[in-house]
């Protein structure tokens, strides 16, 4: 849900901030991805989120980790996930493609391959796609894919 | 007057709330706080007591960040301190969440302020027994602040202030030798300002620097020992200088 989204994910962003001013140092990925499942699980029985996550961390020791946290509160660690009409088609791409120890080329390349699955099967594909990288070096944008260009005047 | 210092809530004749005033002699047995504002540095120093052998000084910070834009020192009673640090930081991002922007410093000023009235007025509770000394830069227009607040909950901008232990002497200092500044200028004029009351040495001041771009930075004690060396030496210069003239006349 697009609101509860909004709602939810900028919550949580500001969580983790505070922790970090009161602290000292930033939250493990482990840490933040438990933290927002408590959130979505107090929530769960009264008025629950209807938000999905998937998230993507880096911590020195530990390295690149992915979650999986579902709307009713499900965490788990994972190496690639995927959530939403698409997710059975990319899900059976990175079922076949995915292996341990991918570079970021590689792993830029199966998103593309799952992108193509979804574009190519999905009756609702949506037409824009935006790439993110996480590592050592924070949280960027790496690329779009867009099939249908944002407007000149827009 | 013994019947009208006890409760906060309750004004004496001639006009004094008794437990705010023995609030700011609280703030006057506190270390001394420096803060000095530059064109494009903001500084603030604080007076450390030396720390026990056996103390690890790394969990003492005296200066503290607020936001990534927003540092706060403070003179008084440290345990109050923390929860007006506490609260200034969730309401930092509490203002982000709302507004999708960051508070401007006169804001959080203003909160803390508030805070600190609001227990002026309240039955069963006593004033926060600090002063603190807020600095930052506007997010959009990058321009410095320097604010104070005292238990009273009166807030004030300054181009340089002081509080704490000697503040006076440290305030008539600086009122004298005050001029705008930036970069190392603004730190130095910060650390001879503390000079005035705290023994010289790195190990008895600790001072942070904030600029714009690269928020809060304090300053390692070798550092602060390099910038005192500076300032002695420019001190010794000075003497120098006044004794030679008067003794070829």
């Amino acid at each position: 849900e697009i609101g509860c989204r909004v709602q939810f994910t900028e919550y949580i962003q500001k969580n983790v901030a505070l922790y970090q001013f009161r602290n000292g140092i930033p939250l493990t990925t482990a840490a933040a991805a438990n933290f927002t499942r408590g959130e979505l699980a107090t929530a769960l029985r009264k008025n629950p989120y209807q938000v999905n996550v998937l998230m993507a961390g880096y911590d020195k020791e530990i390295g690149p980790s992915l979650y999986y946290i579902d709307y009713i509160a499900t965490l788990h660690k994972v190496d690639r996930g995927a959530f939403g009409y698409g997710s059975y088609f990319c899900l059976a791409m990175m079922d076949r493609h995915y292996h341990s120890g991918m570079t970021v080329e590689e792993a830029i390349d199966l998103v593309d391959k799952c992108i193509l699955e979804i574009r190519s099967r999905l009756v609702v594909a949506p037409p824009n796609f935006v790439i993110k990288i996480v590592d050592k070096d924070g949280a960027r944008e790496y690329a779009w894919r867009e099939s249908v260009k944002p407007d000149a005047t827009a | 007057m013994a019947r009208y210092d006890r409760a906060i809530t309750v004004f004496s004749p001639d006009g004094h709330l008794f437990q705010v005033e023995y609030a700011l002699e609280a703030v006057r047995k506190g270390n001394a706080a420096v803060g000095v504002r530059g064109t494009d540095t903001v500084v603030l120093g604080v007076e450390k007591k030396s720390a026990a052998k056996l103390q690890d000084s790394r969990s003492v910070r005296k200066i503290v960040n607020l936001d990534n834009h927003i540092a706060l020192a403070c003179a008084g009673l440290k345990a109050d301190a923390r929860v007006l640090i506490n609260r200034a930081r969730i309401e930092c991002q509490s203002h982000r969440l709302t507004v999708e922007d960051p508070v401007t410093v006169e804001y959080i000023t203003r909160y803390i302020a508030g805070l600190q009235q609001k227990y002026t007025q309240s039955g069963g509770v006593r004033p926060f027994g600090l002063s603190t000394l807020i600095i930052g830069f506007d997010p959009y227009t990058g321009v410095p602040s320097l604010y104070q607040t005292d238990p009273s909950g009166t807030f004030s901008a300054w181009k340089a202030n002081a509080t704490g232990r000697n503040s006076n002497s440290i305030r008539e200092f600086l009122e004298k030798n005050y001029k705008e500044t930036h970069g190392q200028e603004t730190i130095k004029l910060a650390i001879r300002a503390l000079l005035e009351v705290v023994e010289s040495g790195g190990k008895n001041i600790e001072v942070a620097v904030m600029t714009k771009d690269q928020g809060l930075r304090q300053l390692e004690e070798a550092e602060i020992d390099a910038i005192v060396a500076e300032i002695e030496a420019e001190k010794a210069a000075a003497e120098a200088a006044k004794k030679g003239p008067a003794r070829d006349a």
